[in-house]
């Protein structure tokens, strides 16, 4: 019957009762006492607090939204009549001083997330250069408030010094393969949160549908969306994602893949895709975006020009993967089009050519970009501040990286991490024991490796399956770009994974289990 | 049952038998559907959402209206079934709602324009001096019906209750709505029956426990402390009878009871490092009276709770160190004249259990490994083939030597993988194996077993549907029922209608619902 006998079982059941106090993803450092003291929470009189001289105070959106948000998390199950224990040394204040004033900008590339994490009986305080860096040290804080057999809050004493070991730590989400509701990309946001995880990629439109309402080219979701009223994501809910990101000290990058990955576009934007020919007939199929034309640089440059506006971050995500050339060389006009231009019958050049004014083009609308490798494996000239997204896995991803960062690109790394591609077994490990740095190449060339993205492509996952597929197994990919490169032994990230994916349930995420066991607290959210 | 943690694999025999663009690198889905696949049709007809195929299907062109305020399910003339069947009182409630409760019908009714004529009722009616309304389903049950859809009334004929809950659901299947929110039937005459006896689905409740709400809504479609009361299982038994689903208890020994040993003291074997108990256990003792007394006792307990005529006995993976280890159990060993072959004693130990379990008058399942080591088994025992490496040649064996079989080896739906794999479960023919008719004659179905080391309620229902669906058709269906093209666009269908109905079924391939699943 279950023929699966996992040798280490025994030692992977004991997992399910971890230390309190096991933090994921793992700080860069934490120093505790031998014995240390055990403060109580009283979860009436706790609260958050702005410290004296902090550059930063009451009325910024971001700390208080998140003080009310980790008082709710770390209280969930507290009952009101709880605080008649005489509290005599407890903790009943966490103080927060930021360095750097600014509360309404938008998290970048940049921003500052490290944090000081002081718990003492005499005081609680969280240091931190930015507003950022105080949210990554809040989500630390929460991890460590447990709560004993009688129910009491408690903290031990301990110090954090952490801070992030990639500056991008990102997700993609798949949108168009199938529609996602609002709710569930919320929710997705408030997990990246907990896992430190700073970038969400939206994989927002692509062949099968085109959700994204646009108010410069409404015709593309009208005509290009599953269901033009239901299965749409309007200005309003954009700009809520987009807030609620922010909140979380995530960035959202938008991404409009071209010129493949249009088919959906086409409807909504008349000759804007190129027909196909059958002999000397088009056939009535239609290819990636016709290069050819003035007119579709015009669209290309409106419907930018509305992307740069909606979407504050500096950077966009242009794509430009897997380019079919197989209906370019079918259509006469486009034949005519390459001699003109010289390019004999390389249609790379056709590609690049397409590619190079796009990227003039967001050039000019004064953002930066993101692309997929493919662009760079072409040899399309991109701007020197380009991030290159390094996603095959046909040939070694390592020499990919080697070449990008040789190159002087900026790299970015998915290839390992498609948790889509899902299969039998403990996969996070495999996702976990990644190292993006394990590739040749000069000290120089590693600090031009940004971070990475886990990928959740589309084709078999919709609302019904989302969240128990992305959590834990995303954990995996979190830890390894945030925690030093010296965190990886497989066993202790076993059981503070285990023990974070029952701290996930209770926070009412429907996170799968990553093998045998129980927690305390299941998941009832059905 | 009062054993807590004990390992209870549920085996339940279903009622219910209930489009490309390639991210990056991702093979072409198999089989691959074309862009038009990606939307649901709406010219649909009604063939294209039927699951499993019926055996055999006529429909006409000529549509009927029904109207929710006015349609009715009633028990027809001459039927043997009437009000006081509560069965179908329930299930004709069920497949109201499943039909029309989804929407907002309440307003001004109108004649839909595509409509030819109205339906105003379906009457079931039930043939069989005895239409088992207050009886439980079993190996034998009559499943067969015949329905006729034509104006006014359709007439759905079963035998028994077990063939009516099979008609209402194809009923409801054959029930759509267009595009201005009209209830439309085809005229139509369905004969239809199952291909195999057995249907079942395997949960494993002891790796991970699952909530009982979540085994309730996989039966269709709360508990505390992660102990199943006599209560909940009543509530199981119970639920699943009104759809016509068998509970099949699997208390299984003597391996997979670690968890056992804590309640039951000298139960399990100790085993030794050397000279001395190492402090763990193996599998149940089986030297021991004190044992066989313990599981008289369990085995009589468990066969009143569970009213199905068998019970699944385990008796696979025993490992025979820990029994190797310890002096008592060699001393037995040599005692017996077993030599050092421990497949005997594992033999004179399921024995043991076999007479117990027949001295209730239960039947029993096992898996495949006490057919294999040889145990003397009475003849209506039922032989689980689970063994993934040739099953064909273990099933040849097993019916060969006159016993019945059910296969699993190929439907072990926790092993995940990329991609489509519901194809691989639906191109399973399980008849596939040497022997003769009468042999053939002895395989009475199939299981799809969804182990849980890594499931549990967070991931259950998506994992299992519409995956076991492909199941359900292999083992209902006619073995010519095997076009992929055909099965995709149906089980498409059948899947968005899982989800109207409120059941998170995963999706096939890119695409959409009309009715997604709602957030919680």
């Amino acid at each position: 019957m279950a023929a699966v006998a996992i040798a280490a079982r025994a030692l992977l059941l004991l997992a399910a009762v971890g230390p309190a106090a096991a933090l994921w993803p793992q700080p860069q450092l934490q120093r505790s006492p031998p014995a240390p003291a055990r403060c109580p929470l009283p979860p009436a009189r706790f609260h958050f607090a702005h410290a004296a001289g902090s550059a930063v105070g009451p009325g910024c959106a971001v700390l208080d939204e998140a003080f009310q948000r980790y008082r709710a998390l770390i209280f969930s199950a507290a009952r009101p009549a709880e605080n008649k224990q005489p509290w005599r040394t407890s903790c009943t204040e966490l103080l927060v001083s930021v360095t750097t004033p600014g509360c309404n900008g938008f998290p970048s590339l940049d921003s500052k997330e490290s944090y000081k994490l002081n718990i003492s009986r005499d005081s609680m305080l969280l240091y931190a250069d930015a507003v950022w860096g105080a949210l990554r040290g809040l989500e630390a804080f929460s991890q460590l408030v447990g709560r004993d057999e009688n129910g009491m809050y408690y903290i031990n004493e301990t110090e954090i010094v952490d801070f992030p070991r990639f500056p991008h730590r990102g997700l993609l989400l798949d949108t168009s393969r199938h529609y996602l509701p609002l709710k569930a990309i919320l929710e997705t946001l408030d997990v990246m949160a907990y896992n430190k995880l700073n970038v969400f990629h939206w994989h927002i439109v692509d062949d099968p549908s085109f959700p994204y309402e646009s108010f410069t080219f409404p015709e593309l979701s009208k005509q290009g969306a599953f269901n033009a009223m239901t299965h749409v994501y309007t200005a309003s809910d954009v700009q809520t994602v987009i807030e609620y990101a922010r909140l979380r000290g995530i960035r959202v990058i938008a991404e409009f893949d071209t010129p493949g990955h249009t088919l959906s576009w086409g409807p909504g934007a008349p000759g804007l895709l190129t027909p196909c020919y059958l002999g000397k007939d088009p056939s009535g199929t239609y290819g990636p975006i016709n290069p050819i034309f003035n007119t579709t640089y015009q669209f290309v440059t409106s419907l930018f020009q509305e992307i740069s506006s909606v979407f504050p971050d500096h950077f966009i995500h242009l794509g430009g993967d897997e380019v079919d050339f197989t209906c370019w060389k079918s259509n006469p006009e486009i034949l005519a089009f390459m001699k003109k231009m010289g390019f004999g019958e390389d249609y790379t050049k056709l590609e690049s050519y397409y590619i190079q004014r796009l990227l003039d083009i967001v050039s000019s609308l004064g953002k930066g970009y993101m692309v997929w490798q493919e662009v760079f494996d072409n040899g399309v000239k991109v701007r020197p501040d380009t991030i290159i997204h390094v996603w095959k896995n046909n040939l070694p991803y390592a020499e990919e990286m080697a070449n990008v960062t040789k190159s002087g690109y900026r790299a970015l790394l998915s290839a390992p991490w498609y948790l889509n591609r899902i299969s039998y077994g403990q996969d996070w490990m495999a996702a976990y024991q990644v190292e993006p740095l394990k590739f040749k190449g000069s000290s120089k060339q590693k600090d031009l490796v940004i971070g990475g993205e886990a990928c959740m492509w589309g084709e078999y996952v919709d609302v019904t399956n989302l969240t128990p597929r992305l959590w834990p197994r995303a954990g995996a990919v979190a830890e390894r770009l945030w925690s030093n490169a010296t965190v990886r032994n497989l066993q202790d990230a076993y059981v503070r994974l285990a023990d974070f994916r029952c701290e996930l349930l209770r926070r009412g995420v429907q996170a799968e289990p990553l093998f045998i066991g129980y927690c305390d607290h299941e998941f009832g959210g059905f | 049952m009062g054993v807590a943690g004990l390992l209870v694999g549920l085996l339940l025999v279903p009622a219910v038998l209930l489009g490309g663009s390639f991210g990056r690198g991702e093979p072409p889905p198999d089989p691959q559907p074309a862009l038009s696949e990606w939307e649901t049709a709406s010219d649909a007809v009604p063939e294209d959402s039927l699951w499993p195929l019926p055996q055999s299907i006529r429909t006409s062109r000529l549509r009927l209206q029904l109207a929710p305020e006015r349609f009715q399910v009633v028990h027809g003339a001459g039927s043997s079934a009437g009000p006081a069947c509560g069965l179908l009182q329930d299930a004709f409630r069920r497949y109201f709602e499943y039909m029309f409760g989804r929407s907002r019908w309440r307003k001004p009714y109108r004649a839909s324009p595509s409509a030819q004529g109205e339906l105003s009722q379906l009457q079931v009616v039930i043939a069989s001096s005895e239409p088992g309304c207050d009886s439980f389903p079993h190996l034998a049950s009559n499943e067969a019906y015949h329905l006729t859809v034509t104006e006014p009334v359709a007439i759905l004929k079963a035998d028994e209750v077990w063939g009516a809950l099979r008609g209402l659901e194809t009923f409801s299947q054959l029930v759509h709505e267009d595009d201005y929110g009209s209830f439309l039937i085809n005229e139509s005459e369905i004969y239809d029956f199952p291909r195999f006896a057995h249907r079942g689905i395997l949960l494993d409740t002891s790796r991970h426990y699952l909530p009982l709400k979540s085994i309730l809504t996989n039966l269709g479609a709360y508990s505390y402390n992660h102990v199943y009361t006599p209560t909940d299982v009543h509530l199981v038994i119970e639920y699943a009878r009104l759809r016509g689903i068998r509970v099949i208890p699997e208390f299984d020994t003597p391996g997979h009871t670690q968890s056992w040993g804590k309640g039951q003291k000298d139960l399990l074997t100790p085993c030794y490092s050397g000279e001395r108990p190492s402090g763990s256990f193996g599998p149940v003792n089986p030297i021991l009276n004190s044992t066989y007394d313990f599981m008289a006792t369990l085995f009589k307990e468990i066969s009143s709770v569970f009213p199905d005529a068998y019970i699944h006995l385990g008796g696979d993976e025993v490992s025979f160190d820990c029994w190797k280890s310890n002096p008592e159990v060699k001393e037995f060993m040599k005692k017996q004249g077993f030599g050092t072959d421990y497949a005997k004693l594992e033999s004179y130990y399921i024995q043991k259990i076999l007479d117990i379990v027949s001295s209730y008058n239960k039947g029993y399942m096992v898996w495949q490994e006490v057919f294999d080591n040889k145990a003397e088994l009475k003849p209506d025992t039922v032989v689980e083939v689970w063994m993934a490496n040739n099953y064909a040649h273990e099933l040849s064996s097993v019916t060969k030597a006159g016993f019945t079989a059910i296969l699993a080896a190929p439907w072990y739906l926790d092993y995940i993988s990329y991609g489509q794999d519901w194809t691989k479960y639906y191109r399973v023919e399980p008849l596939n194996f040497p022997g003769s008719e009468k042999q053939k004659k002895l395989l009475i179905g199939g299981e799809a077993c969804l182990w849980g080391e890594y499931v549990d309620a967070t991931n259950l229902t998506p994992r299992l549907w519409p995956r076991a669906s492909a199941v359900g058709e292999r083992l209902w269906s006619s073995r010519n029922v095997t076009n992929l093209q055909d099965a995709y666009k149906r089980l498409t269908n059948h899947r968005c209608r899982m989800l109207s109905r409120g059941i998170a079924a995963e999706p096939l391939f890119v695409g959409y619902c009309p009715h997604e699943a709602r957030w919680r």
